[in-house]
């Protein structure tokens, strides 16, 4: 236990005494929520767009009126014939034509269904998306008024961003993905330098040639990141809470061991790429291009998976990031318990305990 | 409770870096071993103190085996390697103190055995290990290395990189050593240090060329040294190795070491060829060998 | 100026803050001579060296260097010496030959020049077998010569050597050293820095360096005779310990 209690001392000078390490450990947090939170965002203001009403009756009318009420659009110009659209686009002046199909109203009330084109400049593909998605959005909270007031069904098809972030706040679509950024920044990728650092230096060889037994080195260089990585995880909750106003749904508690547990297995990662690189540089290579690509571009984070082409669908699988990201969503967004959770805990506890398995197999008591 | 090595043979893909290599360090002995960088010196350091796996023989250190009892042999030698390898964001007390409760014991309990070391560093005890001379860190290294009070010290290269002031103390910090009743073997790539030890292995390319005491290891030396100078070195060399007689030619600081391949050699012969070679001054001397006379005859 | 010094300082000192790390020193380097200017780590000889290869510029003091002021004229000097180290020599993961051509591009030197150095340096050597093999795969004393022919492919005035056998065995060098011995006598200076007496009982003189301030300068044989022992090394003791 005293050889325990000293190597942790140990592992804690050398995170204080680094200040770039401890620049990852705490300033990144705050940098990326307030990043992603302030700067970086799919939220749309003021967008310019045309409109092609070919009806020109009440409910267009109404919608239109709705559309140009939101602080999200502005429309620039009205046009009368399909042929034109083209023209604006080209111009470059709006990124969205709203089409409106003849007859609206009539066919509304005699089919309960009625067609609005959104045409979208998909150059840039993000604005694009969110676009059509507010337009649906005013869309439905249109036909929902209707409904109550005429009291007829119609039929629905809610899209589930929407109906969970009703504020359309992407903030809140952020901070489950940033907060599984940083757990495996910090986790992975800061473990896997720190013992690859001794290994570089030459401080394994004299470790390895002393009692102290491999297992007591892996935890003593991990669990000093466990901490870290713990008070990281409610920085940016209450980050989250306090600025961003971000409500928490669910069970904090249940938040706390989920993250737990996607820490360890971020750290049993760290400790593999370590077992597989001689140097700093590579594991911090291997921790970048191998980790946190995937947990960016994979996980759901940014990209819908749902729009992923199907291999990387499959793949995507296999990153544990991307069920963390789901029980994060569960728990913060939808207020989910347990119960509608057990299948991705259960992933994501296998996942860890097969990397803890491997990194322990993998882990070399002499050198080479 | 020395060291056995029986037969260590290893290799690095297609490298041999030792080849069937034997030899016994006797308790409380310093041994030396001897050759220069890629001879395989770290390499077999790094077997006999359980880092590495020999591909073939086998070897004890205070008598255990170095495979099947590693785990003893970790807690019962001190190992300094050859690259300074502390933490360097640690001070020097830091460090020590990091090592002493790694191995489970405390500075204050084996004191006795570092102090004449580590009160030339303790003034400095605050200072991290990275801003240190290079004769501070080797102190502290070896401080390090013993904190356990090891049975047997193993030292790669220690003076490598280090002036020849903390050189000549760390050899006299090792004599100290010995007399505590500690078997060391240390490696050096510098010929001059071997005639501090008891018994020194001249190594090359993974394989031992002797052993004995550096003593006996010169007078052994088969030949006759000549002391050679001339007004002109290069010319000097050059005219030597044209030499028909000569046997051996190195160039040994203002000197020349020659030796002759006859038997009834008269240095005038000698002189008078120099002469025709245009060089003047010429001084020719009988001389004792050194180790490095006896390494390179011994490599040739 | 003497003509025939190829360097020439002068009350050379650098300063870092209030530290001076070379302390106002004066001394000089004869054409095709092998000059060891040694100290023990942290006695300033690399600052030093730093000067006079032009990299750093003194506090005050003057120094030329195969003619040319340190102060203003620092790209020349680049252009008129060679320089190799224990630690940076050649490419290993580039063979024999694309090593030369290499160094001799970046020296400037006409594709016609570069293959006939190529040729002749080859064949000085005895590495025609190897020229089309990797530098990393061979051994360490074959590098070291081979570094110390392309320092010099350029034909510099002056070669600064940086511990050049640190670590070799005996019999490479001592072969190294005949290298040296063969470049002095064809007229280039050779300044070797070293923490190694046994270096240092090589050259023709040497000066040693304590705390910034050059303490000793003659030739081996009339140190040890001034200090009455029989090694560099034990001159640099008592230096050293005063």
């Amino acid at each position: 236990m005293k050889r325990f209690i000293g190597f942790i001392t140990k592992e804690f000078y050398h995170i204080f005494r680094d200040r770039r390490s401890l620049f990852i450990l705490f300033g990144m947090p705050i940098v990326q929520i307030l990043l992603f939170g302030f700067a970086i965002t799919n939220e749309i203001n003021n967008v310019d767009i045309a409109i092609l009403d070919h009806s020109k009756d009440a409910s267009t009318k109404e919608i239109i009126n709705k559309i140009s009420a939101s602080k999200y659009f502005s429309i620039k110009q009205l046009i009368e014939r399909e042929a034109d659209i083209e023209g604006v686009f080209k111009k470059g002046k709006v990124k969205a034509v709203l089409n409106f199909e003849k007859d609206f109203s009539k066919n509304l009330i005699k089919d309960h269904q009625a067609t609005i084109q959104i045409i979208t400049d998909a150059t840039d593909p993000n604005t694009a998306n969110t676009i059509s998605n507010y337009v649906n959005s005013i869309l439905q909270n249109y036909q929902q008024e209707q409904n109550k007031a005429i009291n007829i069904d119609y039929v629905i098809v809610p899209e589930p961003r929407m109906v969970y972030n009703p504020e359309l706040k992407s903030v809140y679509m952020f901070v489950p993905g940033v907060m599984t950024i940083i757990l495996m920044l910090v986790s992975a990728m800061m473990t896997s330098i720190s013992i690859t650092r001794e290994k570089e230096l030459g401080t394994m060889e004299i470790l390895l040639v002393s009692p102290i037994k491999p297992f007591q080195v892996i935890i003593g260089k991990v669990f000093p990141y466990i901490f870290l990585s713990i008070i990281n995880a409610i920085v940016i909750v209450v980050m989250s809470i306090f600025i961003f106003k971000m409500p928490v749904q669910g069970s904090l508690l249940l938040l706390g061991l989920e993250s737990v547990l996607f820490i360890v297995s971020a750290l049993a990662l760290g400790i593999l790429i370590s077992t597989i690189s001689a140097t700093q540089q590579t594991a911090m290579m291997i921790s970048l291009m191998g980790l946190m690509l995937p947990v960016i571009l994979l996980s759901g984070f940014i990209f819908p998976i749902s729009s992923m082409p199907v291999p990387l669908q499959i793949i995507s699988n296999a990153i544990p990031a991307k069920w963390f990201i789901i029980i994060l969503k569960g728990i913060m967004l939808k207020g989910v318990g347990i119960q509608f959770l057990w299948k991705e805990t259960l992933i994501l506890l296998g996942m860890t305990v097969f990397f803890i398995g491997l990194s322990v197999k993998k882990y070399k008591i002499r050198l080479e | 409770m020395g060291i056995t090595v029986s037969n260590i043979s290893k290799s690095y893909k297609d490298v041999k870096a030792l080849q069937k290599i034997s030899f016994e360090v006797k308790p409380n002995e310093l041994f030396g071993l001897i050759g220069p960088d890629g001879a395989g010196k770290t390499t077999l350091f790094r077997i006999l103190t359980t880092l590495l796996i020999a591909n073939e023989g086998h070897a004890t250190v205070a008598g255990f085996d170095v495979l099947d009892d590693f785990k003893e042999i970790r807690k019962h030698v001190g190992y300094m390697p050859g690259k300074f390898s502390l933490y360097q964001d640690l001070t020097i007390e830091e460090n020590l103190e990091f090592f002493a409760t790694i191995f489970g014991t405390t500075i204050e309990e084996n004191y006795e055995l570092i102090k004449d070391i580590y009160v030339q560093i303790e003034p400095f005890k605050d200072r991290r290990a990275g801003k240190l001379s290079g004769g501070m860190k080797q102190k502290l290294a070896l401080s390090c290395a013993l904190i356990h009070k090891p049975k047997v010290l193993f030292l790669d290269e220690p003076t490598t990189g280090v002036d020849p002031v903390s050189r000549k103390e760390f050899w006299e910090m090792l004599k100290r050593l010995q007399q505590k009743g500690i078997t060391i073997l240390v490696s050096t790539p510098y010929m001059d240090e071997a005639a501090l030890c008891d018994r020194i292995a001249l190594i090359q390319d993974g394989e031992i060329l002797q052993i004995d005491s550096p003593e006996n290891i010169v007078k052994q030396y088969p030949k006759t040294i000549y002391d050679v100078s001339a007004n002109n070195m290069y010319q000097l060399i050059n005219s030597l190795k044209a030499y028909q007689h000569q046997h051996s030619v190195y160039p040994f600081g203002e000197f020349v070491h020659y030796t002759d391949k006859r038997t009834d050699f008269n240095p005038k012969d000698l002189k008078q060829y120099l002469e025709a070679q245009q060089l003047s001054n010429i001084r020719i001397e009988k001389t004792q060998a050194t180790i490095e006379d006896s390494f390179m005859e011994l490599a040739k | 100026m003497n003509n025939n010094n190829v360097i020439q300082a002068e009350g050379l000192t650098k300063m870092f803050g209030d530290f001076k790390a070379v302390n106002a020193i004066t001394f000089e380097v004869k054409k095709g001579e092998i000059f060891g200017f040694l100290g023990a780590n942290g006695a300033g000889k690399t600052t030093a060296m730093k000067m006079l290869i032009g990299i750093s510029i003194p506090t005050s003091g003057a120094a030329h260097v195969a003619g040319f002021d340190v102060f203003t004229q620092a790209e020349d000097i680049k252009k008129n010496i060679g320089y190799m180290s224990q630690k940076f020599a050649l490419y290993d993961d580039l063979t024999v030959k694309e090593n030369i051509t290499f160094f001799g591009g970046i020296y400037g030197l006409s594709k016609l020049k570069i293959k006939e150095k190529t040729k002749e340096l080859i064949d000085d050597l005895g590495l025609q077998e190897v020229a089309n093999q990797l530098v990393g795969s061979l051994p360490l004393g074959w590098k070291q010569k081979l570094s110390f022919s392309v320092a010099l492919i350029h034909e510099p005035k002056i070669v600064f050597l940086d511990e050049p056998t640190g670590g070799v065995d005996p019999i490479t060098r001592r072969q190294f050293w005949e290298m040296i011995y063969r470049a002095a006598h064809e007229g280039t200076t050779i300044f070797v820095t070293t923490h190694y007496m046994d270096e240092a009982e090589y050259c023709d003189r040497v000066s040693i360096m304590v705390n910034g301030k050059i303490e000793a300068l003659d030739t081996p044989k009339k140190l040890k005779e001034q200090f009455k022992v029989d090694s560099m090394n034990d001159v640099f003791l008592k230096l050293a310990r005063g």
